[in-house]
């Protein structure tokens, strides 16, 4: 996480400068999940559209009713977590790009991954309660 | 965080206008960004009139006769005149690319206006400080990885494999992609940028070399690789027409493709 030494205050080379610690060697998972989730989400989309349609001006028993169909359960369940994952990824790379503070970045990226997480687990709780009428 | 304003002593103010050249009945308006690390004062840019019938065609070549004719110290790298050093890179009108393959003659709309590579720091007027950029380059261990018992000839390649090598191997590191790099501009420190890692993926794609691996180990991470976003600068500055994105997708590419 560290930045390499600013060339004014440091006497070190400039390749030194450039290897620095060294490659973190990762990246390409993110990478990966990040496209994955990402035509995961465009596949969900129109499913997921089509349920939120159906759920329009119903009350909480019609909900209810909708969402404990099993494919359609699996198929929110599966869109929370693609997006949520997609979202955490995403917004890293941002901070990552942006933010150089290193204390400000790591807690930054920090609640990046809380807030990802809350936001999933809520979604899924949600889901999980209604779909099985708890 | 990222700077979105100049810092005060990089920010530009004024400039002298030089009188137009006496005799010359056809003028080229030029504005140069101009900074002297020795007087103390902010960046400027010039306004110069250069005399079109007594001058070759390239922005280049309004550069030298202002040199010649009108201010000796202005000052900018050039060297072999036909976009093969990549040593005149700077930005002209808005886009980087070398000022000796650009005729001033397509900048359209008035004044021809030349600043240096953006985002580098600056020796003088139009001379950017690219050590950095030469370091990433020497990082990259830009030369043929062997650990096979030499041959007593060459190295050999099938024509199939020389021929992954073109759009690579043209690259002539003259900074137009990386500086045109919004990714390069915020994160350059740890991002290799496109040149660098164009080059990488020479190196990558050369069925010569036996370090593949361990090329691909050492860009393996966040910073090096995965802050290019595919943003397509470099690909539409590069004077040498290469694409340095599409370069930086196949390392990618490569990357995935040993992990699953």
């Amino acid at each position: 996480m560290s930045t390499a030494d600013t060339p004014k205050r440091s006497m070190r080379t400039p390749l030194g400068r450039v290897r620095n610690l060294g490659a973190a060697h990762s990246g390409t998972s993110d990478f990966w999940r990040q496209r994955l989730t990402a035509v995961a989400m465009t596949l969900l989309m129109i499913p997921v559209l089509v349920i939120i349609m159906m759920l329009l001006g119903r009350n909480q028993a019609g909900a209810k009713q909708i969402l404990g169909s099993l494919p359609v359960a699996i198929i929110m369940l599966l869109f929370i977590v693609a997006s949520a994952w997609h979202m955490k990824i995403g917004m890293q790379v941002v901070i990552e790009d942006y933010v150089h503070n290193e204390k400000l970045k790591l807690i930054s990226i920090m609640l990046n991954n809380f807030f990802a997480a809350a936001v999933a687990l809520a979604s899924i709780y949600a889901i999980l309660q209604l779909s099985s009428g708890v | 965080m990222v700077e979105f304003a100049l810092p005060k002593n990089s920010k530009i103010s004024g400039g002298k206008t030089w009188p137009k050249p006496p005799g010359a009945t056809e003028f080229r308006e030029f504005r140069v960004y101009r900074w002297n690390p020795d007087d103390g004062k902010n960046p400027s840019v010039d306004t110069y009139y250069v005399d079109t019938n007594d001058c070759g065609p390239m922005v280049l070549d309004g550069l030298i006769w202002i040199k010649n004719h009108i201010d000796p110290s202005l000052t900018f790298r050039r060297s072999c005149r036909e976009g093969v050093c990549g040593s005149c890179a700077m930005n002209i009108d808005g886009q980087n690319t070398l000022a000796c393959t650009r005729s001033m003659h397509d900048v359209k709309d008035g004044a021809v206006k030349i600043n240096p590579l953006p985002h580098q720091p600056v020796v003088k007027d139009l001379v950017p400080d690219l050590t950095n950029f030469y370091a990433q380059y020497a990082s990259i261990e830009p030369w043929l990885k062997t650990t096979s018992p030499t041959p007593q000839k060459e190295w050999r390649q099938s024509h199939e494999d020389r021929e992954k090598l073109d759009g690579l191997y043209e690259c002539i590191l003259c900074a137009c992609c990386s500086t045109s790099c919004p990714s390069y501009w915020w994160n350059s420190d740890r991002y290799l940028g496109p040149a660098a890692l164009l080059q990488a993926n020479r190196w990558v794609s050369d069925s010569r070399d036996e370090a593949t691996g361990e090329r691909l180990d050492n860009l393996e991470d966040p910073f090096r690789l995965y802050r290019c976003h595919t943003i397509m600068n470099c690909a539409k500055a590069c004077p040498k027409g290469l694409n340095p994105a599409e370069a930086i997708a196949e390392l990618k590419l490569k990357m995935v493709e040993r992990q699953i």
